[in-house]
């Protein structure tokens, strides 16, 4: 630190701080006032006409109500069942066509890589409409099937995980072949292992995207009983606790983003990382 | 190396299956369907081929004012959540304490779910029958007049939208720029401190120039991401939006396509092709602007 200048430098860093501190407040604060409500009782959140920033009686009440007067706990089955299958799914398609681009020679390779690439710009409302006649017309509204197979392959991740494949030595491969390892044996065992970071990212940038999708799992979807938690929420915000009850509404609120939260804080390095690398969103 | 036609295309086989079925066919499909007029989802019968759909959509005022919405959007948040993420960035940027902290806390709201936190957000915004909410009342602090601010005046409804959405887009555009500034040779600095250059120039002639890759990254993406806005305006509003006059293009959309007014998939396409092409010149413009200021 420069003396010559040490005066205005910490008025400089205070306001550094300030605006810090100003925006952690303005992102933190809506998680805060979800948990700090989730606990009231329904009675005492009513009567405060001005809130009360800290809550004196907790009660666990809003989170009993949250499981049994709506089924909470489906939506969170439904969201698990679908988060799984569509990432195992996804995963193995998309290893295997990386695979292909990286590691085989074939005709027309390079040609079918530019158009899966080129494929990257469709943006999904252009094909969610002919989407949805398909999976009506396969009587699949108000299955899983319905929900996952529209978006089990993902060109951006083939990418991702073309380039990762490529930066492994040909010498790995060609031992492997005078071995006599088969293809899908050194897949599994040699490339997957090496590669695993990346494989990692893909898998929890799809975990996330598939827990907080909403639109088609709504478009597919209007029976209850195969409601997302995203849906949920929303058919919550529409027709639950009588739409009155905004504790017990807070409450299934925690309850469906623990699970992210949980995710992002034993993973944000690899998330962080991973969206640099090639996420969207904003 | 010998070629592996066939044990190549045995690999490909599912990702380019489900890429035929649920990518390449319903793009050429969405152009036969915007094509066909007066398109009957019962029968499956459609009078002729024509432009007709487009005209329709064009002078439907549910689309007109679907399309004010998203452009006022558009136009407030991108601007507005780029110099707030940048200056923020910056900020970052300059400190060494609690740093990892603040990156981590300002990352949050890009993991969390959308309609959730919408959720939170209404409730701080709306007045009900027992409470004026908690921005009405920090306005009466200040000796504001309080608003409805999700089922009155359009400006206050607008404000909100635009508040979540800014809130939502902040964590990616923090997280790119952060990375931008970090990538920035620390000798370029170095070389400017000896020759005692004032840190507005530093800012201007050295970092911003250096930066403006992805800060035009992050200004095309945010144009196709607030162009695409829909989720949030539900979180916020409910589903039914030409109701509270908030809907957005992609609302439309969903709206022609099912639910109490759906049943066209017809127009819907007409509305989706509307928006791909908007978002196709303003993309072609910004890579042009691009061309012209970044390189070189």
């Amino acid at each position: 630190m420069k003396p010559k200048d040490g005066k205005t430098f910490s008025f400089g860093r205070a306001a550094v701080y300030l605006l810090l501190v100003l925006w952690g407040v303005i992102v933190l604060f809506p998680f805060y006032w979800m948990v700090l409500s989730s606990f009231k009782s329904y009675s005492s959140y009513n009567a405060e006409f001005v809130p009360r920033f800290i809550v004196t009686d907790p009660t666990l009440a809003n989170y009993r109500d949250a499981f049994t007067a709506v089924p909470l706990a489906r939506y969170f089955l439904n969201t698990l069942i679908f988060t799984a299958a569509t990432t195992a799914i996804m995963l193995t398609v998309t290893v295997l066509a990386a695979f292909a681009f990286s590691r085989l020679e074939f005709r027309g390779k390079n040609a079918v890589f530019a158009l899966f690439l080129s494929l990257m710009m469709i943006p999904g409302e252009l094909v969610v409409i002919t989407n949805f006649v398909t999976i009506t017309d396969w009587n699949m509204r108000n299955t899983f099937w319905g929900l996952i197979l529209p978006s089990v392959t993902s060109v951006f991740y083939i990418y991702l995980l073309k380039e990762n494949f490529e930066q492994i030595p040909d010498e790995l491969y060609k031992a492997a072949k005078i071995d006599g390892t088969s293809d899908l044996k050194y897949l599994l065992k040699v490339m997957l292992p090496i590669c695993r970071p990346t494989v990692v990212t893909v898998t929890i940038l799809k975990v996330i995207e598939c827990w907080n999708s909403y639109v088609w799992p709504r478009l597919i979807t209007d029976e209850q009983a195969y409601f997302l938690v995203s849906n949920g929420i929303q058919e919550i915000r529409e027709n639950g606790f009588g739409r009155e009850n905004i504790p017990a509404m807070m409450a299934a609120v925690v309850v469906i983003s623990l699970p992210l939260v949980i995710l992002f804080l034993v993973f944000r390095g690899k998330i962080m990382s991973g969206v640099m690398r090639g996420g969207t969103k904003g | 190396m010998k070629k592996q036609n066939l044990k190549a295309w045995l690999y490909l086989l599912p990702a380019a299956a489900f890429l035929a079925v649920f990518m390449i066919y319903p793009l050429i499909d969405v152009v036969v369907y915007s094509l066909e007029e007066g398109y009957n989802s019962a029968s499956q019968s459609y009078f002729g081929v024509g432009l007709y759909n487009f005209s329709y959509v064009l002078r439907d005022p549910y689309f007109l004012q679907a399309l004010k919405n998203t452009l006022i959007l558009v136009v407030i948040t991108v601007p507005v959540s780029t110099t707030l993420a940048l200056l923020i960035s910056l900020a970052l940027h300059s400190v060494k304490a609690l740093k990892s902290f603040f990156q981590t806390v300002y990352f949050l709201p890009y993991v969390t779910n959308t309609l959730a936190v919408g959720l939170v957000f209404m409730i701080l915004f709306k007045k009900t029958a027992y409470s004026e909410g908690l921005v009405n009342l920090l306005i009466g602090f200040f000796g504001g007049p309080s608003v409805d601010f999700i089922d009155g005046p359009y400006w206050a409804k607008m404000l909100v939208m635009c508040i979540y959405t800014v809130w939502v887009v902040m964590p990616f555009k923090i997280l790119i720029l952060t990375g931008a500034l970090a990538s920035v040779n620390p000798e370029y600095y170095k070389a400017a401190r000896v020759d005692g250059t004032p840190k507005a120039r530093i800012f201007f002639r050295i970092t911003l120039p250096l930066i403006s890759p992805m800060i035009f990254y992050l200004v095309i993406t945010g144009f196709i991401g607030a162009f695409k806005a829909y989720s949030d305006a539900v979180a916020l509003f409910g589903v039914d939006l030409n109701a509270a006059g908030m809907n957005t293009i992609v609302g439309y959309v969903y709206d022609m396509l099912y639910g109490n007014s759906g049943g066209y998939p017809s127009y819907a396409s007409a509305a989706a092709l509307v928006l791909f092409a908007i978002v196709f010149t303003i993309t072609c413009v910004n890579l042009l602007i691009r061309r012209k200021n970044v390189v070189n």
